[in-house]
């Protein structure tokens, strides 16, 4: 398989994960804040913040408010990280690559950037919100079904998978990094009432609060949450899950030594955390965040140095030393 | 809905493909005519949806580029093959295959000895002022000295209906996946004639295009690694590209897919490492092809690919510098390049034509701008033409100051009166002038010729252009065995 197909499958892959875990993050947010009094200091703009964009919102926006957030998040083009622009990125890696992808996808993906761009004309109010959010991760849901139905497992899928799987584990750590993002007081006898359920919106935003009543049967508590939606083996948008998809699907491809190491050093990282004090300790759950990320960030460097147009680079490297 | 009566079909004044005169189908064209004369408008429209249909499913597209955006368009096709019987077709195949080999000897010779030069065949300044002749190919011997692996020839049919050559596209000719794409929609809508047996099948193409793509390999022992060249997305004939590699089994490339080692070995980069390449098919024009040679700032080359080919590591098909042929003055001399190489007598005809350069010719060509048509030496695509018959006083007045600041680049050929073909508008049949591209395919072996080709067709009522971006669209063209 050519390395810039590759490419291009690896990035179609993280851009529809990409969109559709933004959804689930704004829907996180949205869930949050409409059950908090208006002493908290939660607000959107701590969307913005934890998505480092505050730069670039400041630059289109006056106000940091409800529509203005949302309306950042969703259509905004001039917004990398933007659902519109993870599905116009998806598209156009789709383009060059739907030849070998079930015809469907493009069908899926391209009615559901036409209506995004539709939606975007009309502008995103908070009214308007849910039903979108939910549009957007169904269609994503389709394409994965489409993906899992009638795609024959071969290296196109292996990269659908490495893309898919390492944005997904990178995306579940921001949307826990919502709970860090100084959203509540740090005063644990403010916290108490509203502790539960706080977890709980951000299990039910990764569709999560099903699967974890069913294996953790006490009362919602943040780190019996932080050690499913980390460390949970069986629970698909666990970090470990992805890291773990990561390593099956790494295994078939050639020359995957350094990118499994780097999945065991993030594995293991995970396993010795230390949940209770990341649960009761905002600071320390954003940095351990933050780490995550970086490995996550590594190990895309990993795969794109080996099998993506690194590979010749490292390789005349080596044959010229 | 009234049936189609083919007594009311207008073809006076040109020849037709179908009816010999109102009313009268050629034997060849009466199967089709019997057929359709079965049927009234509303299943005319039925028949037509069931095309729009076919090709939206099946995906064919070509692409038009324009205000910085791309739009895939579904490909304009007409439902009523074009007809050509056999027999006078395998006249026409032994003429295209003619043609095709003396074409590629004289590149060759135009590269080494230039005997054709030397023995005053060709005028020196032809080739001196040639636009297409790469003097980086110079002394080069490509696999079996072959140049112009494929060629698409566009041929038309004047009034008295005999067939003129009227161009030869030798450097990275585009239409045979809508041929192939246009039987595949027709066997679907029109089944019933198909079992009649006598309609000559085309779906062998991309066998051959393959065989003679390996033929062309520099390690013949092994197993040939080949891949088609793309431009990428945004090029026209992207949807070909993509069609011809997926039918072939090989990997569609971009520039940037390749590198070229210090040994010249080309290798395209893939997650398994680098892949030695063997054949290139490259849909990219020469003066793209290799930053290191050509235009420097190409992004859609590879570094290095010319040395590549030179050193004999690699295949490009079409070869560099083909194009040399490809030239509308040249193109006036192919009857004798033909007689010069071959000592045979041209099979197909080429329209008559006045080359600006001889005093002679251009004194007439001035003198008749009103009855002619004009034609730049390098351009393709119907640009910087004179259509005199229907240019005004001052167009043409301007065109004759342009023939003599620089006479070389001009050539002149009367108005041919193209043939037309009963196509479909609104729910009627009405004539439409078409034109016809064959490909034909140079080996290591052997010389193949498409069964018909590409028959394209200008949808506009009196219009002569057929590309399909300025209102053409195209037809099946069958070969129909009458014995």
């Amino acid at each position: 398989m050519l390395s810039r197909v590759a490419e291009n499958i690896y990035w179609l892959a993280r851009y529809l994960e990409r969109a559709e875990d933004t959804a689930r993050l704004i829907n996180v947010t949205s869930n949050l804040l409409l059950d908090f009094p208006r002493t908290t200091r939660l607000d959107w703009d701590s969307l913005v913040v934890i998505s480092g964009a505050e730069e670039i919102f400041d630059e289109h926006y006056d106000t940091r408010s409800a529509d203005n957030v949302l309306n950042f998040l969703c259509v905004d083009q001039h917004y990398p990280g933007s659902i519109i622009s993870s599905l116009d990125a998806a598209r156009e890696n789709l383009r060059t690559t739907r030849d070998i992808l079930p015809r469907e996808i493009w069908e899926e993906l391209n009615t559901l950037y036409l209506d995004m761009h539709r939606q975007a004309e009309n502008g995103i109010t908070s009214r308007k919100r849910d039903a979108i959010m939910k549009r957007v991760i169904r269609s994503c849901q389709t394409i994965n079904g489409v993906i899992e139905g009638s795609l024959s497992h071969t290296q196109v899928h292996t990269f659908l998978m490495l893309g898919r799987n390492l944005e997904r584990g990178d995306m579940t750590t921001r949307i826990i990094d919502v709970r860090s993002a100084n959203l509540l007081p740090r005063n644990t006898d403010d916290l108490t009432p509203f502790e539960g359920l706080q977890w709980m919106s951000v299990l039910k935003s990764l569709t999560g609060y099903q699967m974890y009543r069913q294996q953790v049967r006490l009362r919602v508590k943040g780190p019996d949450v932080l050690r499913f939606l980390l460390q949970d083996e069986y629970f698909p948008r666990s970090v470990a899950s992805c890291l773990g998809q990561l390593s099956y699907e790494l295994e078939d491809l050639p020359g995957h030594d350094e990118a499994q190491a780097l999945v065991d050093k993030t594995l293991s990282l995970l396993i010795n955390a230390n949940l209770v004090s990341l649960a009761y300790e905002p600071d320390s759950l954003h940095d351990f965040v933050d780490e995550l990320q970086i490995s996550f960030n590594e190990l895309h460097q990993a795969i794109a140095e080996q099998y993506f147009s690194g590979a010749y680079r490292s390789q005349s490297q080596s044959s010229a030393a | 809905m009234s049936k189609i009566q083919w007594s009311e079909y207008a073809c006076d004044g040109f020849y037709d493909e179908l009816l010999a005169r109102p009313g009268e189908p050629h034997p060849a064209a009466s199967m089709l005519c019997d057929y359709l004369s079965e049927l009234g408008g509303r299943e005319l429209a039925e028949l037509k949806n069931a095309a729009e249909v076919a090709i939206q499913v099946m995906g064919i597209t070509f692409t038009v580029y324009s205000e910085g955006s791309m739009i895939d368009r579904a490909w304009p096709f007409d439902i009523v093959p074009r007809i050509i019987p056999l027999d006078e077709w395998q006249k026409t195949e032994a003429g295209l295959k003619q043609r095709v080999q003396a074409l590629n000897l004289f590149i060759d010779d135009l590269y080494h000895d230039q005997r054709i030069i030397k023995d005053k065949i060709l005028p020196a300044e032809v080739l001196a002022q040639s636009v297409n002749f790469r003097k980086q190919c110079v002394g080069i011997n490509p696999p079996n000295n072959i140049w112009a692996h494929i060629c698409g020839s566009d041929i038309v049919r004047d009034k008295d209906g005999t067939l003129y050559v009227l161009e030869d596209n030798l450097r990275v000719p585009s239409g045979v996946s809508y041929m192939l794409e246009n039987r595949n929609v027709t066997k679907r809508i029109l089944p019933e004639l198909f079992q009649t047996g006598r309609i000559q099948p085309v779906d062998d193409y991309t066998g051959q295009l393959y065989d003679m793509l390996v033929s062309m390999s520099p390690r013949p022992g092994d197993d040939p690694q080949v891949v088609v060249m793309t431009p990428g997305i945004y090029n026209s004939a992207y949807f070909e590209h993509s069609y011809l590699a997926q039918q072939m089994g090989v990997e569609l490339v971009e520039g940037t897919d390749l590198v070229v080692d210090d040994d010249d070995v080309v290798h395209m980069l893939t997650v398994d490492g680098l892949k030695r390449v063997d054949v290139i098919y490259r849909r990219v024009d020469d003066l793209f092809l290799d930053p290191e040679v050509f235009n420097p700032e190409s992004a859609l080359g590879v570094p290095g690919l010319m040395r590549a080919w030179r050193n004999g590591k690699v295949a490009l098909v079409n070869a560099p510098g083909a194009g040399v042929a490809d030239d509308k003055v040249v193109y006036a001399f192919v009857p004798e390049i033909i007689r010069y190489y071959l000592s045979e007598e041209p099979l197909l005809a080429n329209v008559p034509s006045y080359l600006c350069m001889r005093d002679d010719d251009r004194k007439y060509v001035l003198d008749n701008l009103d009855k002619l048509v004009v034609k730049p030496a390098n351009e393709s695509g119907g640009y910087g033409m004179l259509v005199g018959p229907h240019a005004t006083k001052k167009e043409r007045a301007a065109f004759a100051e342009l023939i003599k600041a620089n006479p070389r680049n001009y050539m002149a050929q009367p108005t041919l009166n193209l043939s037309t073909t009963p196509t479909l508008i609104e729910d009627r049949l009405e004539p439409r002038h078409v034109d016809l591209r064959p490909f034909i395919l140079s080996g290591k072996n052997s010389t193949e010729v498409t069964t018909g080709g590409l028959t394209r067709v200008a949808l506009n009522k009196g219009s002569l252009v057929v590309n399909s971006s300025q209102g053409g669209g195209s037809k099946d063209t069958w070969i129909v065995d009458l014995k």
